[in-house]
């Protein structure tokens, strides 16, 4: 059965460790990718996928990730909200992995909602 | 659903919005019986008779957000279209166990899809209270996951940071990998 590598994780253990104590725990973003059964099917695991390899290549350490059931709008997913620290939540929808990296560049790096692929601003009820 | 792995993360999902702490999922490839065998237990809230009875019905939900709950309907319906079976059991308060069985070269079967995303995908959604366990096997070779021993090497980090799921994402897929090579 194929092991851990114990050393290799306690090494990245380690590294997020210091970066959470450099950021003080404040965070720039959220992102919640709609994960009920219609998400699913649209294609919202591989979205999520594709946004954590990038998320990790650019090392943006200070954004997170969770995902959430349907929002009631299973004809527009897959969707995600990204929620900017002190800026109200931005619900996107009919997303592939290429419009979610350009969500990532431009919403949450630079700060700028994305009009085209944005459906509203505010919450929803899930589950 | 293109994919098992993707019915098997919407389970999860259920799991997870009924506010499990303990999941385990089993996928048993038994190549030379002819059986595929996925299942999915949690000491969720459960559902009481009236739900279960139910459940297989795609026109119900205990959601409150749309009309229809295709989830579980539609692996029940892809085991019957592989010849296969599908079983679920649940008690309010005790949690949810569901079976699903496969003729395993089944023209009809779905792929088993990936299950190393499916994994990866559970762990942005896993809570800091709640544990997955993950067991494959395929003939006598046997990969296991377990979030509780690797919470123990994280200590005070989070397992649903990027760089975490990232390493664990890549484990799972090399341990999947080795089963199947070891054939």
């Amino acid at each position: 059965m194929k092991k851990l590598k114990i050393g290799d994780l306690e090494k990245i253990r380690d590294k997020v460790r210091r970066t959470a104590v450099l950021r003080q725990g404040k965070a720039r973003a959220k992102v919640t990718v709609h994960m009920g059964t219609c998400g699913i099917a649209a294609g919202a695991r591989e979205i999520l996928s594709s946004l954590l390899e990038d998320i990790r290549k650019k090392k943006l350490d200070d954004v997170i990730v969770t995902t959430s059931g349907c929002a009631g709008l299973c004809s527009r997913e897959p969707m995600a909200t990204i929620e900017v620290t002190g800026k109200p939540p931005v619900k996107y929808v009919d997303l592939t992995t290429e419009k979610m990296r350009k969500i990532l560049n431009q919403h949450i790096i630079k700060g700028t909602i994305v009009n085209e692929y944005a459906l509203a601003v505010g919450s929803e009820r899930t589950h | 659903m293109e994919d098992l792995s993707l019915h098997i993360l919407d389970i999860i999902e259920n799991s997870l919005a009924a506010e499990a702490t303990d999941i385990e999922v089993q996928v048993e490839e038994r190549i030379t019986e002819n059986i595929l065998i996925i299942k999915i237990k949690d000491n969720g809230k459960g559902m009481d008779k009236e739900t279960l009875v139910n459940v297989l019905d795609p026109f119900y939900t205990t959601k409150t957000t749309r009309a229809v709950g295709l989830g579980l309907s539609m692996l029940a319906q892809a085991s019957k279209e592989a010849d296969g079976s599908f079983d679920i059991k649940s008690k309010p308060g005790e949690g949810t166990d569901i079976t699903a069985q496969f003729v395993y070269n089944h023209i009809d079967r779905k792929p088993l899809g990936n299950m190393a995303e499916t994994i990866a995908a559970c762990l942005a959604s896993l809570g800091p209270g709640t544990d997955l366990r993950y067991r494959h096997s395929r003939n006598n070779n046997e990969f296991l996951f377990d979030t509780k021993e690797i919470r123990k090497i994280l200590s005070d980090v989070e397992i649903n940071n990027v760089e975490i799921i990232s390493f664990l994402k890549k484990h799972l897929e090399e341990g999947l990998i080795e089963i199947s090579e070891k054939e």
